[in-house]
């Protein structure tokens, strides 16, 4: 017992030996476990090193920040000025310029919405009432005619506050939808069943471009003589109907995930089909599919892009009308790689997002 | 008494006679909304004097193809301009599945490795192609290609035979020989070969317990049977050089930019994705599963055949069909760099006819199809992989 003692004792005193702690020891197990390992890591840094000093050059050291076009073509480097120098038109787009103020305040209503719907903490009613004010408070703003503010032909809105009314709007309205379009694929009605799998399966099996072709070239056949709708609208009846159809799958999920316990014990308490979903099955549904709803959400985002085929200007468009101007042809990379920063961040932050709503969420131990 | 409680129920109180009421009120609404349109579209097309029918198919299309597996010119009908877009689309989806299943399979195991900076590196990888709309990663690599690449007479020539240029990528190519019609039957001989060599093992096996080493087998027929052919043909070699011919290059296989922005586009973005598939595939595989595999004496090969792959295959099959699928989808935004896919195709041809409404079905029921089929297909497949339960 006591040799044991000591031995312990002296075990616990005795220090690692020191290629096993500190940096060496890390990069020891991560880096150079192994002969595979090791090879791969001096190929990958081989890698590195010939690729980002270039990349870094190119970005930041040979690159002009505030010139004019023909100044850019002189350097060797990136030519951001046509960031800088386009960046209100690549933002907004042709909303009339001194009035620009107001889809940057949209803009900000949004993101302040955003930014409070994504603590679980203020999750009630007050926040969808927030909800409908800021959208309201969106759409007069952008539109005008209301409280002096001078009214803007939508055809003239454009850019990132575009691109996101797109995507709002559309998944607002597409998720009422969607998780009608479940109920009915769920519903015990073969006829109203057979009608929603059509549409869902319909629906997910074109690709969006021929709904927007469809919006922009058929919708206007379908309106009697006269009536018009105006080709944003158009465009976002497309992605509510298209979205609608993934939220439904994604919803159904949550319903197929709920134990066949829950609807018998609403049916014991005498609860109609109304009240069953509305107070026990859709709630516990829709929490389980948060985060699946949120990767829809960011490809919502990242397809609102596809408007730009159909002419509409949005984010990407006015990117390119940029470029199609003479004086900043040819610098297509700078500008492209500005827009993937800005949709990288969007969707960066929904996604770390979910994946944090996942974490709390979940009731499994790990 | 009872009978007589059934009775009185009024029918609005009934549940299935109301089920039945709600669903012919459904089906009214829906009917009166698609007769409204349907009228409307008529009398609109009417006024317009647009003819519907699909009589336009067979007019002469009147436009050039830049690319196309088959012979096509101008003079040939629009069903024919139509056929060569959907072979377009089949061609690049079906490389663009291949290509973005390799890499998405070889990220996505780079993702779960126990080197620290390969890890690292495939989740940027990852995290940055999955955030980036996959239309605006086409029109960067069309960009690159067509404005910072020099033009054909100063072509870059990284290596023999291959030529970089804003017209595209030519590249040497084996010249054409009679020993490649033979070497391709040899292959597909060889094909069906191990397959019969794997049916025989399998049953050898659950006969008498020997192993047979199907693998090696099956690789040696399927590499040495093609190239014992090109011996016996006395090993042709010729090689098809592309050379500058006015303002292109001529000879050896070349293909356009449009083709390679969208396919590195496509399967950049896509092969994101199956990364995900894969890791979340092999990681929901227990690790007891690896160390009683291991308990039992298998060899690593037999672990991964027999153990990991066809646990996490039933995980990442349906995950990957959808992937599939969405690349297939997102080919067709081939339409926005001028890659003459089937929307791209359909596009010009409404333009030139007017004929919208049947341009538009056409193009869903196409891609319907192609859904549909690969859907069908990978149902098949998975219903083999799936676990068969009690």
């Amino acid at each position: 017992m006591a040799g044991d003692a000591t031995s312990i004792a002296a075990a616990d005193t005795l220090k690692p030996p020191s290629t096993r702690k500190g940096v060496v020891g890390w990069v020891r197990a991560n880096l150079f476990n192994g002969v595979f390992n090791s090879i791969l890591t001096l190929v990958t840094l081989w890698m590195l090193y010939k690729l980002v000093p270039p990349l870094v050059r190119w970005a930041f050291i040979d690159s002009a920040w505030h010139t004019g076009g023909a100044a850019c073509h002189k350097v060797s480097g990136a030519c951001w000025s046509v960031v800088t120098q386009n960046f209100r038109f690549i933002i907004f787009g042709f909303f009339p310029y001194d009035m620009q103020w107001r889809p940057l305040v949209a803009m900000l209503i949004l993101f302040a919405l955003l930014f409070f719907s994504q603590n679980r903490k203020y999750w009630n009613r007050f926040l969808l009432y927030a909800w409908i004010a800021g959208l309201f408070a969106m759409g007069l703003l952008m539109k005008g005619g209301l409280f002096g503010l001078a009214p803007v032909d939508s055809t003239q809105w454009g850019g990132l506050p575009l691109t996101l009314l797109l995507s709002v709007f559309g998944l607002t309205a597409a998720y009422p939808l969607g998780v009608i379009l479940a109920l009915g694929r769920q519903s015990q009605m073969s006829g109203l069943r057979t009608l929603c799998i059509l549409y869902i399966e319909l629906i997910r099996g074109v690709p969006l471009i021929s709904l927007l072709f469809m919006a922009s070239i058929i919708f206007p056949l379908f309106l009697p003589e006269g009536v018009t709708i105006n080709k944003i609208l158009r465009a976002q009846v497309a992605i509510i109907l298209f979205t609608a159809a993934y939220i439904a799958e994604v919803v159904r999920g949550g319903l197929q995930g709920m134990a066949r316990g829950q609807y018998e014990a609403a049916e014991s308490l005498g609860l109609n089909y109304y009240l069953t979903m509305r107070l026990i099955i859709l709630p516990q549904a829709l929490k389980i599919v948060i985060p699946p709803t949120v990767s829809i959400l960011i490809s919502a985002f990242k397809d609102t892009s596809l408007v730009a085929i159909i002419a509409l200007f949005d984010l990407l468009k006015t990117s390119q009308s940029v470029l199609s101007n003479p004086e900043w042809m040819g610098f297509s990379p700078e500008v492209y790689v500005f827009i993937a920063v800005i949709y990288f961040l969007g969707c960066f932050s929904m996604s770390n997002y979910s994946r944090k709503l996942e974490r709390e969420l979940s009731t499994e131990e790990y | 008494m009872a009978d007589t409680t059934t009775e009185k129920i009024p029918f609005w109180l009934d549940p299935k006679k109301r089920a039945i009421l709600f669903q012919i009120g459904v089906f009214c609404l829906v009917a009166l909304l698609a007769y409204y349109l349907v009228s409307n579209t008529l009398t609109n097309l009417k006024r317009q004097h647009i003819a519907t029918g699909w009589g336009f198919l067979h007019k002469e299309s009147a436009f050039e193809i830049g690319e196309s597996m088959i012979p096509y010119s101008s003079a040939n009908t629009y069903a024919r301009a139509l056929l060569v877009g959907a072979l377009n689309t089949v061609k690049v989806s079906f490389i663009g599945i291949v290509l973005s299943v390799f890499f998405g399979t070889l990220i996505g195991v780079a993702r779960l490795s126990s080197n620290w900076l390969v890890s690292k590196l495939a989740g940027i990888f990852i995290e940055v192609m999955q955030d980036i709309p996959v239309l605006l990663q086409l029109f960067f690599w069309y960009a690159i290609f067509y404005e910072t690449f020099p033009s054909p007479r100063q072509a870059l020539h990284p290596m023999a035979g291959l030529y970089l240029c804003n017209r595209g990528v030519a590249m040497a190519f084996l010249s054409p020989h009679p020993a490649h019609k033979y070497m391709l039957l040899a292959f597909l001989a060889a094909l069906v070969l191990s397959y019969a060599v794997y049916r025989w093992a399998r049953q050898r096996q659950a006969r008498k317990g020997l192993p047979f080493p199907v693998f090696w087998t099956s690789l040696a027929l399927i590499i040495g049977l093609p190239l014992a052919v090109w011996l016996a043909f006395g090993a042709p070699m010729q090689m098809d050089v592309p050379k500058l011919v006015g303002f292109n290059f001529k000879g050896g296989i070349s293909f356009s930019p449009e083709f390679i922005a969208l396919l590195l586009g496509l399967v950049l973005y896509t092969s994101a994705f199956v990364a995900e598939v894969v890791r979340a595939g092999i990681q929901s595989v227990g690790k007891g599963q690896t160390e009683a595999a291991k308990a039992i004496g298998l060899k690593q090969g037999q672990i991964l055949n027999l153990v990991i792959l066809p646990q996490a295959l039933r995980v990442i099959i349906p995950p990957l069909t959808s992937q599939m699928l969405n690349l297939t989808k997102n080919s067709s935004l081939a339409v926005a760099i001028g890659f003459p896919d089937f929307v791209s195709v359909a596009n010009t041809t409404i333009n030139q006819t007017g004929q919208s409404i049947e341009g538009v079905a056409l193009i869903m029921a196409v891609y319907l199809i192609f859904s549909l089929s690969t859907s069908v297909f990978m149902n098949w497949y998975n219903k083999r992989a799936a676990l068969v339960e009690r």
